[in-house]
């Protein structure tokens, strides 16, 4: 290989086709004609029992074509799968109540959406109003509303997992500490929502197109609660999808409705949700409130830690939760050595909307908390947070790292990254100017923040929500697994396409595919052409397939390196084949198949797809025709969760660390941030450019978790935050103008090009760390952050009481 | 989210506009800029039987100077007004008002006339209006009249216009040669709805001082701050005055508390943004 | 049902759609052209952004009835002799875009931008393309790529 394209910031094949309007997003090329509309008749009460539903007015509006209530989905539907023993019944719209506000209870099929908007008005529902309850803690009083009277209680899911010993960390310890945080309901919001066209064909087929992203495990899922064979469930997803940073994970239940409605319609059938829909019931991360404690010697060593989780995941719990507490089981940890941790997790069902997976899905809660209690740790022995970080840290001859909790660490140098951040701030210089504005009264403060980055989740890690007696069962199937599959292949005229179904929703995977593509077999990449869409009947997947949990990084990108490589042994093989020399003789070098020194005929990708497809009696016996090869990769490292409840929830780890320095207006209370470094470690950068588009996005939709965004509710459970502008997705003018990205490579030695994933990146981070930065600056006043989003109104607050307090 | 059926009109002349209102007997909507308007549209949170749209009425958009006033007819763009040389050089408070009001490609299409009649309390154009003293002129089929914003605001998003009556024109008195002016804003991202907004001009005659204040979102109207006004005029524009000045700014407003903020933040932010205006205003104006 | 009469990206274009029909959805359903997206329908998101008479408007709160008579300018209308607009060229050098979703909103949002202030600085750029929200990109690449592109429309001296 003389041209290396990995690593280069190569310009996107994509771009050409966004930039001009001729993306392809669901709602952009009608499939199929005849093509009508659906419209969702949603809840206003946050929890009520359905009394009964009047459709014959909305029947009769114009230009409708089916209209379907809970009764429907009750009768011909199943409820959906879920990763917990307690008997929820999740179905994709309300049967018996309603447990949110918003939750679908009709579904209006009309010629178009103006129309169907129409009748969706006069579906009449009668409910009967019951109190609502929205605060998890509340939710498991005992005088509390219950949601789901077959349950008897709000509690979805309880765990209680020890690791070491725990007891004995704590009974040693020389210092204890306790605080309790709250992490806020927020989610990603991509710029297109979600969308679904469903159809059925004569033979029993359902074809449903939408914009969702994986993970495939939601195919079978959906497929069993129509009743259907899971060959007869076709998912096929659109080249493009705008933006879902694990929103999109949970549009499976409006699958099932659409398909429902397309149904009973016998037309195709169109949803796109709208934005006010979007909002109120969608996906989210949950909000949650975290007890903490940490046992520690006085040198800073950390010996244990206790998590005590409550994680308010709405009206129903749904899959693929609880990953909300247990898709981190394998980081726990985090980077730091200690090895005695209790983990009492609680899920808590409240009539608020459901929840899923969002970027830093279970991350951005636990380093928030994690790397507040170690700067409250520093603090308390008097030491600087970093140094106190720095004593915790997994050392590099440590890797491969087999944490406590089941992961394994696959590589890093984490004291390296540290060091690097913490130069690039001039962390020292960041401090003496800290001194100097504390002496004129000003509110500067520096937050740091650590964090072990984990891609490709295992599927099996959703097993650790079960008690291990019940796995020990013999009738239980454990679960385990992360691959990805690509084929590429070579037409007669030596043109190379690869093949993927990985559903990119921007990451710029055709373009990094063409790259490690270019590399493998010495062409450029605009000699690859790339097709990524995803089609169940098509292409080569399995459960785990789907681009989440920053997957396509470390899995999509090896599957796609392995088909290359067995690709170029068969052009090795053919071509030393044709040169009637044995194949360790020759090589693949600049493009073609070559002697291995001194000369002779060489042939090009191009030669022997010409001879490979025209005249196959030029193949060696026994080869097959044809020049293609397909991939399956998968980690070796996913495995099922085992008896002690250890698990490795991820396969490949990175790392980030964070500096950021501060300034809390002494008028306003509001966060100006002046310094903003973030070194990574991701392993081998495939694409420099995209990379670092993935930190600054990923950074950002940190910061508006972190200072803007909250999905609110009343005590009553109506909400609160249903438009754009209630709900504050931050501007250009909010975002950080200038973030000081670092790499440190730590190649992966799982994967055959050593990557490792980086599209949550960030998000995991910047809570953490502004949070960090915001209580250094507000110590002198005795505050500290516990909570978010940190508005300029609440820190206000926070310090005329503290001031008021002095 | 889309709009529930309404009939359309896009009649040519004032007159044919308030004819419609006067034939829906109420149950009409005048639609100017539609910045406001088509998003409760949209959620159909306004569900009028008709609308009029008034972008067909080339006679509802000018700037005219007259008579030691500017005249804006009502539909007059938000984004002409910025651009305009006559309201950089006659009313530069209005000018840097403007840049507030929401992002350029709303200010394409929004209306001064749309602003005012929508009457929202955290908007900028009120605040203005009510700073600078000026009135707006309504036609209905009995006439017109003009209102100064006392008048006018009744409370959030009702104004006392009648519902056939059409705001036709704003009317400003040009600001002295010579004036300051500020217009402070605080706001949770660039281009919101004002959590707080102060308007502020002063000029000076001799050892006379004239200093005019209002502010968005501090109440369910824009407030004039006279109290405060007479502080600067009784005791001139030193830093002891103006520092005063804002603390009275603060204890005259009664805000209310939202989804983003707090009263008491609120009516901390109007002494704030009092100050900031005020010291701003002092620099730029000159004897 | 009344007939609306345009001209879209130069060329004259008609239909007929009810007073109700929002200009965003008659643009991608009655014409086709599909390059302008629906975000929010309340007008804050930016993504339906189109020049109407030259002017960066969103499209969502226009009714199609509205642009009778009115010149539209699409994102499929930027392109020139089959070459991408400097802005666009722009956009691909500097990784302005990931998912695309917003990207039409935000190019036409910056061409209005450029032209209105053909010399902006940072913060004036930040200021005018914080009318269109972009959730992938955290804006560092599309402030990167309006940058560049003023300096590419800028005529030389």
């Amino acid at each position: 290989m003389s041209d290396r394209w990995i690593g280069k910031s190569v310009r996107r094949v994509e771009d050409f086709r966004l930039l001009t309007g001729r993306g392809a997003f669901i709602d952009d090329h009608p499939p199929v004609g005849n093509i009508h509309q659906a419209a969702i008749v949603r809840s206003r009460y946050a929890h009520a029992r359905i009394v009964g539903y009047d459709v014959t007015r909305a029947r009769a509006a114009e230009g409708v074509v089916a209209v379907i209530t809970g009764e429907h989905v009750a009768k011909e539907t199943r409820p959906f799968a879920v990763g917990v023993t307690t008997p929820v019944h999740y179905y994709c719209a309300a049967t018996d109540k309603v447990r949110f506000v918003g939750e679908p209870v009709a579904v209006v099929v009309a010629r178009d959406r103006y129309l169907a908007e129409d009748a969706a008005e006069l579906v009449e529902v009668e409910y009967e109003p019951l109190p609502a309850v929205i605060d998890p803690e509340k939710a498991l009083e005992p005088d509390a509303p219950v949601l789901h009277d077959k349950v008897g209680t709000n509690l979805a899911g309880h765990r209680r997992l020890v690791y070491g010993d725990p007891e004995r960390a704590f009974r040693e310890a020389e210092v204890v500490l306790r605080e309790r945080f709250r992490f806020p309901k927020y989610g990603s919001t991509p710029i297109e929502t979600y969308g679904i066209i469903a159809r059925w064909e004569l033979d029993g087929v359902c074809t449903v197109w939408s914009n969702f992203m994986g993970p495939f495990i939601m195919h079978p899922l959906t497929a069993r609660v129509l009743g259907l064979a899971e060959n007869k469930l076709r998912f096929i997803v659109p080249p493009d999808i705008g933006g879902s940073f694990g929103i999109k994970s949970s549009i499976y239940p409006y699958i099932a409705l659409i398909a429902l409605a397309a149904k009973h319609a016998g037309v195709p059938v169109k949803w796109i949700e709208d934005r006010r829909e979007h909002l109120l019931a969608s996906s989210s991360g949950t909000d949650r409130v975290a007890y903490r404690e940490v046992a520690a010697k006085k040198d800073g060593t950390v010996l244990g830690m206790r998590f005590k989780w409550l994680d308010n995941v709405g009206g129903y719990i749904r899959s693929p939760e609880p990953g909300c507490s247990f898709r981190p089981t394998g980081n726990f940890v985090g980077p730091y050595r200690f090895q005695h941790l209790d983990v009492d997790a609680s899920v808590v069902m409240t009539n608020k909307s459901l929840t899923g997976p969002n970027r830093g899905y279970a991350c951005g809660h636990l380093y928030f908390e994690t790397e507040g209690m170690m700067d409250r740790l520093a603090e308390k022995l008097g030491l600087d947070p970093v140094e106190v970080r720095r004593r915790n840290l997994l050392r590099p001859e440590q890797f491969p790292y087999r944490t406590p909790t089941g992961g394994y660490y696959d590589s890093g140098d984490y004291p390296a990254a540290l060091d690097k951040a913490v130069h690039i701030a001039r962390y020292d210089e960041l401090r003496r100017e800290q001194a100097k504005a504390r002496a004129e009264g000003r509110w500067f403060g520096i937050g740091v923040a650590l964090a072990v980055d984990p891609s490709v989740s295992n599927m099996g890690y959703v097993a650790t929500a079960l008690d291990p007696q019940f796995r020990a069962k013999p009738e239980y199937l454990p679960k385990s697994g992360a691959v990805d599959a690509a084929t590429i292949k070579v037409d007669p005229l030596g043109r190379v396409t690869a093949i993927l179904g990985t559903t990119p929703q921007g990451q710029g995977h055709q373009t990094v595919v063409a790259q490690i593509v270019a590399d493998e077999l010495g062409l450029t990449p605009d000699d690859v052409t790339v097709v990524d869409e995803m089609d169940t009947f098509t292409r080569v997947w399995s459960i785990s397939s789907g681009t989440y949990s920053s997957r396509f990084g470390s899995v999509g990108t090896s599957a796609v390196a392995l088909a290359a490589r067995k690709l170029r042994a068969k052009l090795v093989d053919y071509a030393a084949h044709l040169m009637e020399r044995p194949a360790a003789e020759v090589e693949f070098r600049d493009g073609a198949v070559r002697p291995r020194g001194g000369t002779g005929p060489a042939y090009s990708v191009k030669d022997l797809a010409g001879r490979a497809h025209w005249n196959t009696e030029s193949l060696p016996e026994g080869m097959e025709p044809g020049l293609q090869a397909t991939a399956v990769f998968g980690f070796t490292v996913a495995r099922a969760v085992d008896a002690e409840d250890r698990v490795n929830s991820s396969n490949t780890y990175g790392f980030i660390a964070e500096v950021m320095a501060v300034e809390v207006d002494r008028q306003t209370a509001a966060i100006r941030i002046l310094k903003y470094v973030s070194v990574h470690d991701a392993g081998t950068i495939i694409n420099p450019m995209i990379a670092e588009g993935q930190i600054y996005g990923g950074a950002l939709h940190g910061l508006g978790g972190a200072l803007y965004e909250e999905l609110k509710y009343d005590d009553d459970g109506q909400f609160l935050t249903g438009t754009f502008m209630d709900y504050l997705v931050p501007t250009a003018t909010e975002a950080p103008k200038e973030i000081e990205i670092a790499h440190v490579v730590s190649p992966s030695p799982l994967t055959p090009l050593g990557s490792k994933g980086l599209g949550e990146s960030s998000s995991m981070t910047v809570p953490a760390v502004i949070a960090n930065a915001v209580s250094d600056a507000l110590a002198p006043l005795g505050l500290r952050i516990t909570e978010l989003p940190m508005t300029p109104s609440t820190l206000w607050h926070m310090i005329r009481d503290a001031r008021a307090t002095t | 989210m889309k709009p529930a059926k309404f009939e359309y009109h896009a009649p040519s002349t004032l007159d044919e506009a308030i004819a419609l209102l006067v034939r829906y007997g109420g149950d009409a909507k005048l639609l100017a800029g539609g910045q406001s308007l088509v998003p409760l549209l949209n959620f159909r949170l306004a569900r009028p039987a008709a609308l009029v749209d008034l972008n067909r009425i080339r006679s509802l958009a000018y700037i005219r100077e007259h008579d030691g006033q500017v005249r804006l007819g009502a539909m007059t763009r938000q984004r002409t007004i910025e651009f305009s040389p006559v309201v950089a050089r006659r009313l530069p408070l209005l000018r840097e008002a403007t840049r507030w009001v929401g992002h350029l490609p709303i200010r394409s299409r929004g209306t001064i006339g749309g602003s005012i009649a929508h009457a929202d309390p955290s908007a900028e154009y009120p605040a203005v209006l009510t700073a600078l003293e000026g009135e707006i002129v309504a036609r209905g089929p009995k006439g017109e009249r003009t209102l100064a914003p006392a008048a006018l605001f009744e409370t959030y998003l009702t104004t006392t216009l009648a519902a056939d009556e059409v705001l036709t024109e704003v009317r400003l008195p040009a600001m002295p040669e010579g004036a300051g002016w500020a217009f402070e804003e605080f706001a949770r991202r660039h281009g919101d709805f004002a959590i707080v907004g102060v308007a502020a001009a002063l000029w000076r005659d001799g050892a006379r001082v004239t200093a005019r204040l209002a502010t968005a979102g501090a109440a369910a109207t824009p407030q004039r701050l006279r109290a405060c006004e007479e502080i600067l005029e009784r005791d001139g524009l030193g830093d002891t005055a103006i520092a005063a000045a804002a603390r009275r700014a603060s204890e005259l407003v009664e805000p209310d508390s939202d989804l983003h903020a707090s009263a008491d933040y609120r009516r901390h932010l109007v002494g704030v943004l009092t100050e900031r205006a005020l010291r701003r205003a002092r620099e730029t104006a000159r004897a | 049902m009344p007939d609306v009469r345009l001209t879209v990206n130069g060329a004259p274009r008609e239909g007929r759609c009810e007073p109700r029909k929002l200009l965003v959805d008659f643009l991608r359903e009655d014409l086709e052209l599909t390059g302008t997206h629906v975000g929010c329908e309340h007008g804050i998101c930016g993504a339906c952004t189109v020049l109407v008479n030259g002017e960066a408007a969103r499209s969502c709160l226009m009714l199609a009835v509205q642009a009778d008579g009115a010149e539209i300018t699409t994102v499929e209308g930027l392109m020139r002799d089959g070459r991408l607009h400097p802005l666009q060229e722009a956009f691909r050098e500097h990784h302005g875009l990931q998912c695309g979703f917003c990207t039409p909103g935000m190019l036409l949002t910056a061409l209005d931008l450029l032209r209105v202030n053909p010399t902006p600085t940072e913060d004036e750029v930040r200021e005018g393309i914080s009318a269109v929200l972009c959730r992938c990109t955290g804006y560092h690449g599309i402030v990167k790529a309006v940058r560049a592109a003023a300096v590419a429309l800028t005529p030389a001296r």
